[in-house]
């Protein structure tokens, strides 16, 4: 019974991790239609700007608290501004083409980022700090969840209440619905669309800076070539729980998380991959647009 | 763009310039193959400068016999295909030896056309017994030890130096750490003295591996043999200490680089890993150290004590051999010693380096030490 | 010509590509020894290029934006180009295909141009073009988003490998076998999915694909896992032993010849009543049931055809590089197919040529750029989706023009 809460615990860890991610994917989704593969390499950016900013901070004797948040600060301004300028330039002009063109260009942003985190810092992996202390209230169950799990668990659980009010209940949330359903018509009614876009993808890559902080910290390495399967597998959770449903991604992030820790625990972790790819297949299967995705009518 | 479109042009010319002059210049072109872009780079970058640096040197002194060395360095992405591409290009530009193939899968696809061009290729890095074992590539040398003989180290150090009886063989899934792993069970398995109680591949790059590490812990094994890299196996040891699993982590020299206590900090403290005997007190280690440090401002990757060996030796058998001819390189190869960062080395009729010796070292205070 | 406005804007441009950039150019720490490094002059060549280049892709964005406000307005069309008024005249199309296949034939034999090695990364692009037309039988004309086509390939590779390595069964058997293996494996994986529409497929097909790399990667036992298969035949000739080097050149001309069979196929495939069954699939699912097309045939045909051309050409890689393991087989290799499908001009068949061509000899060109190679391929790919959003060379579609006066011509 331990055995089973330990892989229960483990995969809703591993689930609220890619939750992080799956968020910022979710919404760019929703309101564009667009697989942004580059979101990835702003997680993974993230990542970067908080490490850089907090091993600078360490070395002048900051306390911990302040490198926290001046780190966290610094990846969500960095990302978020990356997500922007890589709107405006690969995505923007892209708004009247061919849905696969869009894609496309996501694919080759991705590539080029990867590519230039890899030339201007370097292709080693390096110690990313322990940026979460231990809690000493956790210290009983430590082997079971971490405090950084902890974190992550309640960090994943806030950004996802936030995120649905905001989307459900303010002015910006609802012209961000009126975007998704009908561009023109929104820009009918007043709604600048442009700027709406916008701030989809800086609230999406803010979520992706959060997560490359605390994702960075569990697992204490970072790389440039982090970010392009932490992407697929964020994509893949937020497909699962059907695309452009904020709640839909945190659920889909959790099966595909527990799914994954159940197969290695009980069958074996070099299948885990294939559980989930299956799973993800049955789930499709029988609800064609994710666990909580919209059916929507077609129209001819 | 202007800028960069300019310059490729400029390339261009100049490589067709160069191709229709043919072997009128007269350097010793050494191509240098691995992966240097994609997830692999790190394992691939390090030997480029290990070549550059033991070229430069080279070139400073004078060069071979009055011939400077000339470095081809070419990307393989460590994937077969392109390798294959990477290895005609070599041919067609002249390369007289090659340094590399970093993988032991994208070295496999590209031998045969070095064989066929009569190159011969030294790698510091693929383990895959049958490259030298099956025969089917004579023109292929290595400064790193098979995944057998070290699969073999590990075991036997597991099972008679520390008497440890119920081992958890973990793999990252690659062709190098699976090939350890398989040879790893192997040996425990016949030693009779002790049993495999687990025996599973993770995923590489995953951003997790809590499952895994819970997993180990009730299989009740006492020690974990792991084949694979350093990012990986950080994790798990930064895990394993965080879910309180105390059993001894021992590995290959894919983790035995100082990355990997940099990364994983405390939980490193007592992890076994087998590497190269004695770097750290060989005048020649050092030296290739300071001056990456020197050119590089930052300490070597993965395998370059093993890609500045490979140049040394590739020069040397150049300087005595006084051509490119695979027989005679052979020759000097297989009955001549060198002296490089990794020992003095010479090597086997089947191309494995003898005197690279390996040893198991232990992470004490945050360096590798030598277990006696 | 440059207004004072658009220096301006430049320079803003400039100032925040100097911000956005600070962090990953400028500064790099290292934890290990508690050192920082500035490196201010990195960016000053950020400020500097971000300057001269915004002027540029604003120059080029403003060009394109003209071009389709033209073609909206119906002034001319654009991508009527040069080329597809080539090729829709019949006698410049057979001019324009002979000479691209003499030039095609004559290429291993050029002096100065070709090497061993021009010749076999120009088999590799011609692999590709056949890989591209295979998926754009999937993507392009039936509309269906395959992210795991890669899947297909291995089947194909490891048909080959495996026949060979067990019962030392030559190329040219294994050839229809493989890709009959490979469309069997289409019709597997297009059963489950026929219900699901554009993204959720594509997911799917993501996860297909990485499935079968997982099972080749851990069925050792089967596949050799990752340590891959060796020694794997090359294309017998008339029983023959060849040199590597006539070897090369062999495959070389047997991909041209399958590249013309192909593109033979995919031509009268397209313009048969099951190729527009698929193009009235791509444009309105509902529609075109109403219109009384099985779309479940329709859609098993296209995963099956499309699967088929990438198993033969699998059973050909295997035997060109003579060794395989499943990192040929990952899913950026899906993206890069799907890239030419999409580069090339999305359907049209002369664009998918283009595509291979370009994004597969481009990166080995490149090589000339060394490290900075996949940076610029990256922004090549971003650029030309932007430039060119339609593709290359984009498929035309027929249009049946009627003029009262005259007679009825087709254009």
């Amino acid at each position: 019974m331990e055995y089973f809460i330990e892989l229960l615990l483990s995969g809703l860890t591993r689930g609220a991790i890619y939750a992080l991610i799956a968020l910022g994917y979710t919404m760019v989704y929703g309101i564009i239609g667009l697989i942004n593969f580059a979101h990835g390499e702003i997680y993974m950016i993230g990542a970067f700007t908080s490490f850089i900013v907090a091993t600078i901070l360490s070395i002048y004797g900051f306390p911990l608290l302040a490198i926290i948040v001046l780190a966290g600060l610094a990846a969500v301004i960095w990302s978020a501004s990356y997500g922007y300028t890589i709107e405006k330039i690969a995505y923007k002009p892209l708004r009247k083409a061919p849905r696969l063109s869009a894609l496309i260009s996501a694919i080759g942003m991705s590539i080029f980022l990867q590519n230039y985190v890899l030339l201007a810092q370097t292709s080693e992996f390096l110690p990313f700090p322990q940026l979460i202390p231990d809690f000493p209230f956790m210290e009983p169950i430590a082997h079971i969840v971490g405090s950084t799990d902890l974190v992550i668990l309640v960090t994943t659980t806030i950004a996802m209440l936030i995120l649905t009010v905001v989307i459900k209940y303010t002015k910006i949330g609802k012209a961000m619905r009126a975007t998704s359903q009908d561009r023109t018509m929104a820009m009918l009614v007043g709604i600048n669309v442009d700027r709406i876009i916008s701030v989809t993808f800086i609230i999406g890559s803010s979520m992706a800076a959060i997560g490359g902080l605390l994702i960075a910290s569990h697992i204490g390495q970072i790389n440039f070539s982090i970010g392009f399967l932490a992407g697929i597998k964020a994509f893949t959770a937020a497909v699962l729980g059907g695309i452009g449903s904020v709640p839909g991604a945190v659920l889909g992030s959790v099966v595909l998380g527990l799914t994954e820790s159940f197969a290695t625990g009980y069958v074996s972790s070099d299948y885990e991959d294939v559980f989930a790819f299956s799973l993800l297949v049955l789930i499709l299967i029988f609800k064609p647009s994710g666990l909580l995705g919209k059916v929507e009518s077609q129209k001819v | 763009m202007s800028k960069r479109v300019q310059s490729l042009v400029v390339c261009l010319v100049a490589s067709v310039a160069f191709a229709t002059a043919g072997f009128t210049a007269d350097t010793i072109k050494i191509g240098v193959a691995g992966p240097h872009s994609g997830d692999l780079a790190s394992y691939g970058l390090p030997s480029v400068n290990a070549a550059k640096l033991v070229a430069e040197e080279i070139n400073a002194a004078g060069g071979i016999n009055g011939k400077m060395i000339e470095l081809l360095i070419e990307d393989t992405v460590c994937k077969p295909e392109i390798a294959t591409n990477t290895a005609t290009k070599l041919v067609s530009d002249g390369a007289q030896m090659v340094l590399g193939g970093i993988c032991s899968g994208a070295t496999k696809a590209a031998l045969p056309i070095y064989l066929d061009a009569g190159i011969l290729v030294m790698s510091p890095s693929a383990t895959n017994p049958p490259l030298t074992q099956s025969g089917d590539y004579p023109n292929f040398f290595r400064t790193i030890a098979p995944d057998d003989a070290q699969a073999q180290l590990d075991v036997d150090f597991a099972i008679n130096n520390l008497g440890l009886s119920k081992i958890a063989v973990i793999h990252d899934k690659q062709d190098y750490g699976k090939g350890f792993a398989e040879f790893a069970k192997k040996f425990i398995e016949e030693s009779g003295k002790a049993e495999v109680v687990l025996f599973e591949g993770i995923t590489p790059n995953a951003i997790d591996y809590s499952a895994i590490v819970q997993k180990i812990k009730r299989s009740g094994a006492d020690s974990v043999i792991y084949g694979g890299y350093h990012p990986e196996a950080s994790k798990i040891v930064t895990t394993m200490k965080k879910k309180k699993v105390d059993a001894v982590f021992i590995s290959d020299d894919g983790v035995q680089a100082q990355t990997f206590i940099d990364v994983a900090g405390d939980a490193a403290e007592g992890v076994y890993a087998s590497g190269p005997k004695d770097t750290s007190t060989n005048p020649l280690a050092k030296k290739a150290i300071e001056q990456h440090k020197e050119k590089y401002g930052t300490g070597p990757g993965q395998f370059f004590d093993n890609a500045y060996s490979a140049m040394l030796a590739m020069t040397n058998a150049y300087a005595k051999a006084g051509s490119a001819d695979l027989d005679a390189l052979k020759k000097v190869l297989q009955s001549e010693s060198v002296d490089t960062p990794v020992g003095s080395i010479s090597f086997d009729e089947r191309g494995d380096a003898i005197g690279v010796g390996f040893s198991v070292y232990q992470v004490k205070d945050g360096v590798f030490v030598e277990v006696e | 010509m440059i207004s004072a406005g658009e220096l301006k804007k430049s320079l803003v441009v400039s100032l925040w590509f100097a911000f956005l950039t600070f962090p990953i150019m400028v500064v790099r720490v290292d934890p290990v020894e508690s050192t920082v490094l500035w490196r201010w002059h990195n960016m000053v060549y950020v400020i500097v290029g971000s300057f001269f280049l915004s002027i540029i892709f604003r120059y080029l964005l403003h060009r394109r934006d003209i071009q389709t406000s033209r073609k909206e307005s119906g002034q001319s069309n654009p991508d009527q180009t040069l080329i597809h008024r080539w090729l829709s005249n019949t006698r410049s199309r057979t001019i324009i295909f002979v000479s691209l296949l003499a030039v095609a034939l004559a290429f291993p034999h050029m002096p100065y141009l070709s090497s061993t090695y021009q010749v076999n990364i120009m088999t590799t692009a011609l692999m590709y073009v056949v890989l591209g037309l295979g998926l754009n039988i999937v993507v392009g004309l039936a509309g269906l988003l395959d992210l795991g086509y890669v899947a297909f390939y291995a089947v194909g590779a490891y048909t080959y490998a495996l026949l060979n390595y067990h019962f030392g069964l030559g190329f040219w058997v294994v050839l229809p076998i493989g890709g009959i293996l490979a469309a069997l494996f289409g019709i597997i994986l297009g059963f489950p999915v026929l219900r699901l529409r554009g993204d959720y497929l594509a997911i799917v097909t993501l996860g297909f694909g990485e499935i079968i790399r997982l099972v080749l990667e851990n069925w050792g036992d089967f596949s050799q896992g990752p340590s891959g298969i060796s020694n794997i035949s090359r294309p017998g000739f008339f029983g023959i032993d060849l040199t590597l080097d006539q070897a090369i050149i062999y495959i070389y001309y047997l991909m041209v010849l399958f590249v013309v069979v192909t593109i033979f196929f995919v031509n009268r495939l397209q313009d048969s009543r099951l190729g527009r069954a698929w193009i009235a699939l791509r444009e309105d699912e509902i529609a075109c049931q109403a219109m009384g097309i099985d779309k479940m045939k329709t859609k098993l045909a296209a995963f099956s055809l499309g699967a088929f051309w990438a198993g033969i050409i699998g059973v050909v890689f295997a035997a060109k590089t003579t060794f395989i393991n499943p990192a040929s087989f990952t899913f950026l290799e899906s993206a890069i197919i799907l890239s030419i499908v999409v580069l090339g001009g999305m359907g049209s068949i002369i664009g998918v040529i283009f595509g291979a061509l370009v994004l597969i000899l481009l990166p080995e060109y490149l090589r000339a750029l060394a490290e900075y190679r996949m940076l610029a391929f990256g922004a090549v790919l971003v650029l030309m989706m932007v430039f060119r959003p339609q593709g290359l060379i984009g498929s035309i579609r027929r249009v049946y023009t009627y003029t009262p006066t005259k007679k009825g011509t087709t254009s």
